[in-house]
């Protein structure tokens, strides 16, 4: 039988910190933020069939970067609570705070426990009655949960991103400026020498909700109506999206 | 449908929730916390029964109407009890049976079909939601077989058609399951005898929207008529049968407006030949 190596705790949640980061960054990025109307989420994603930003409840979104299977198994998990506790208590009961605190536990207790982090960032998003009953909650992968005021930008250059995103971001914007916004900020990484890219409505993936909506606030805005939205064609047109999270074996540093 | 065993380390609901399973909300529901499943209340209790729904085909869709009685024993428990509802944003369901167990199954059912599209980011088809009904109704069999038994009616516009023009689909149920899709019109519980013989002769297949309302609203006054268990319309109260359709542009609950009105003009023709 032979000896486990020591290895310190500090070190073991360094290490799993590094490699979900890694893997975090790999995919392309989602922005998450507040308009005049509600919350919008605008992901760059060329896939039409695996979303990255989903309908949760009545008022609530979810918004997710990083390994689908891993974001998608959270996702589920998320309808399910939320049904059930609406189906249980009242739909009105069924609240983003809530919810945000059972993706932190879990997300916690994977981290901590199994031999591999979850290689995903999430938002749970819920719209209000006015601009200031909006929230965006941030849940990393080790379960550390942060609420956000106006925005927040997950995967990907999360970093440029948010610098981008946090000099031309005003709150009570309209729908279209703040496509476009998030649009052109989603562009300012990842040309050829710097350069912007433009981003078409075939990248891209938009929801919003919206508090002027009866029932379920929800919608995903497609097809003509997206396109109708978006700002005319500057830059240089997106390089055909890659896969969106290479997989393991790849090397990460050629990746985005 | 491997809720029952979780990975080791989430606990409590989540255990439930991230485990992997179907699309189903009723399975989860059976898994995670089946204390909230509907059940049935001890047998030969004296409960609410809800009693007459209608349905019937023409040229948008379809339409629903249920009376508003509810009886217990000799007594009426409720006058405006509502037993039509939308299901979703092309269906109808509607139930006949015991009243606080119909509504839960109701609600249940609402919870299901928003259930797997949020999951599978798609409708189920309309038959796949009258399927679905059926298994739910078959899980209930033990009660059903308790004398208690629900039975639903179930209508909608099928969004794929392929004649936008006959889109409307009535689908009935049995205790055991068992699903049937109906031609033009049909009708369940106490009173539902009456009202197909008034559809009869009242539903023909050029109505327009206003026709059909009027169709469905005096079939249900004939089976008022004739079952104790079945309200008419109450002018007094201004209550009116629950009348609602299913089309191409989502579902719509008529109102009590315009239900007045049909309801008054059918009572002057009424008046005009006592006999009918």
């Amino acid at each position: 039988m032979s000896m486990p190596f020591y290895a310190s705790a500090e070190q073991i949640m360094r290490d799993r910190s590094e490699y979900a980061r890694k893997g975090i960054a790999r995919g392309r990025s989602v922005i998450v933020l507040t308009y005049a109307d509600g919350v919008l989420f605008v992901a760059e994603n060329a896939s039409s069939a695996l979303h990255k930003v989903s309908e949760i409840y009545d008022r609530i979104a979810f918004a997710a970067v990083g390994k689908y299977n891993e974001f998608e198994n959270l996702r589920v998990a998320g309808i399910r609570l939320a049904d059930l506790r609406g189906y249980s208590y009242d739909r009105r009961d069924v609240t983003a705070r809530a919810l945000a605190n059972a993706y932190a536990q879990t997300l916690g207790t994977i981290f901590t426990e199994q031999q591999k982090p979850y290689e995903v960032e999430l938002c749970v998003a819920e719209v209000g009655a006015g601009p200031e009953d909006d929230q965006l909650y941030r849940l990393s992968y080790d379960g550390t949960i942060v609420d956000e005021p106006e925005f927040l930008v997950m995967g990907g250059q999360a970093d440029a991103l948010t610098d981008a995103m946090r000099r031309s971001f005003t709150g009570g914007l309209d729908l279209g400026a703040a496509l476009g916004l998030a649009v052109a900020a989603l562009g300012s990484v990842g040309g050829t020498n710097g350069a912007p890219r433009s981003l078409p409505a075939g990248q891209l993936e938009v929801a919003v909700l919206d508090r002027t909506r009866g029932g379920r606030k929800f919608k995903r805005v497609v097809g003509p109506a997206l396109t109708e939205l978006l700002p005319a064609e500057q830059g240089e047109p997106s390089a055909p999206a890659p896969a969106d999270t290479p997989p393991h074996d790849e090397d990460s540093a050629a990746g985005r | 449908m491997n809720h029952e065993r979780p990975g080791p380390f989430v606990q409590g609901l989540l255990r439930y929730a991230t485990a992997p399973g179907s699309s189903s909300f009723t399975e989860f529901l059976a898994a995670a916390s089946p204390d909230l499943l509907p059940t049935s209340p001890q047998p030969g209790a004296l409960v609410p029964h809800g009693t007459t729904i209608v349905a019937a085909i023409y040229a948008d869709g379809v339409v629903m109407a249920g009376d508003r009685r509810a009886t217990a024993g000799n007594l009426i428990a409720q006058r405006d009890i509502e037993k039509v509802f939308a299901s979703d944003d092309h269906s109808l369901v509607g139930i006949a049976g015991t009243a606080g167990l119909a509504i839960e199954i109701v609600r249940l059912y609402q919870v299901e079909l928003e259930h797997y599209e949020k999951i599978e980011g798609t409708q189920l088809t309309l038959d796949g939601k009258a399927n679905r009904l059926a298994t739910m109704i078959r899980g209930n069999l033990g009660q059903a077989l308790q004398g208690l038994a629900v039975v639903p009616l179930f209508a909608g516009f099928d969004v794929d058609a392929p004649d936008p023009a006959n889109g409307g689909r009535i689908y009935s149920f049995d205790v055991t399951g068992g699903r049937y899709a109906e031609q033009y019109y049909h009708s369940v519980g106490s009173g539902s005898l009456f009202a197909r013989g008034a559809l009869k002769k009242l539903w023909r297949a050029d109505l327009d929207r206003a026709g059909v309302v009027r169709a469905t609203v005096e079939s249900l006054y004939d089976a008022a008529d004739d079952d104790a268990a079945t309200g008419g319309p109450d002018l007094t109260r201004g209550i009116f049968p629950v009348v609602m359709l299913a089309t191409a542009r989502g579902t719509e609950r008529v109102s009590d407006t315009e239900l007045d009105g049909v309801v008054r003009a059918i009572l002057a023709d009424r008046e005009a030949r006592p006999g009918a």
